[in-house]
């Protein structure tokens, strides 16, 4: 294994997790919820009375924080390899996988072990080791064909 | 009102975050789950100060009954891993490798006008509605046959 100096971003990286810490801190101490992304929305898609308001201003302040970023940096590039095809089928497992698995890289990888949850470390075990695997053969296992 | 604010500061804070760590970007994803090639640990830093602030929050949180705003504290219960959760994950990891997307990173990039985020949040809310659907009508079918 080699490190890739050059992407690494230690500081910006932690420091951008810190605030993700606290985004959830003040979700689960305020309002007493997960802060899972994909729990957040799938709940809207099942909605129950009295159930969607906080998800959709969650929701809402996740979408506005680029445009808030903007008023003060400018955003950092992004690059997306994938095509349309792949974007689809990627956007459907990952939609179908999150809520069957109840819970994302935020519900289960962040808050979850936070709670230091088995059921959320299992998750997390499974969904890094199948993304591991599957930029392995996408990458570096088709190569010998 | 309080609750709807803080629920969208929390969601400012959350994608804040995830634009200073750098996980709006695909490539930054995927170089860290590129083991084989030139690996980027970045993420691995990004889950480690989340869950350093979060982990304090969450011990406070099982010793109380109810938030600060005063609603339920609505703690998963459920501890049972089982088969639902490990085919899912697997799932999601699959679909997490092919693009660098996950559900917080893909919404966040809608509004900084990526198109290709576009294509694969919608095709990840027509998974989550799949998902919705698939559970009413077993519901559906749970109720209406005696057995089982």
């Amino acid at each position: 294994m080699q490190i890739d100096w050059q992407h690494f971003t230690p500081w910006s990286s932690l420091a951008g997790g810190l605030l993700i810490g606290l985004a959830a801190a003040v979700l689960i101490l305020f309002n007493g919820r997960i802060a899972g992304i994909s729990g957040i929305v799938g709940g809207l898609l099942s909605p129950r009375k009295g159930d969607s308001g906080w998800r959709i201003a969650f929701l809402a302040g996740l979408l506005m924080a680029p445009l808030l970023y903007q008023l003060q940096h400018t955003l950092p590039d992004v690059f997306i390899e994938a095509g349309t095809p792949a974007l689809v089928i990627a956007g459907l497992l990952v939609g179908l996988g999150v809520r069957y698995g109840a819970g994302c890289t935020s519900g289960h990888g962040v808050c979850g072990l936070s709670r230091l949850s088995m059921r959320s470390l299992l998750a997390t075990i499974c969904f890094m080791a199948a993304g591991f695997l599957t930029v392995y053969v996408l990458r570096h296992g088709l190569a010998w064909i | 009102m309080m609750r709807l604010l803080f629920s969208l500061l929390s969601g400012l804070l959350f994608g804040l975050g995830l634009i200073v760590s750098g996980m709006s970007n695909p490539a930054k994803v995927l170089g860290f789950l590129d083991l084989a090639g030139a690996w980027d640990p970045s993420l691995a830093l990004v889950m480690g100060g989340a869950i350093f602030v979060a982990m304090p929050a969450f011990w406070l949180a099982r010793r109380r009954q109810l938030a600060i705003l005063g609603d339920a504290m609505q703690l998963p219960s459920n501890r049972k891993p089982d088969r639902r959760l490990v085919l899912g994950s697997l799932v999601f990891g699959l679909g997490w490798g092919v693009a660098g997307f996950c559900p917080g990173p893909a919404l966040v990039s809608l509004l900084a006008w990526q198109s290709k985020a576009w294509v694969f949040a919608a095709a990840m809310l027509a998974g989550m509605a799949l998902f919705a659907w698939l559970e009413r009508r077993q519901a559906r079918d749970k109720q209406s046959s005696p057995i089982s």
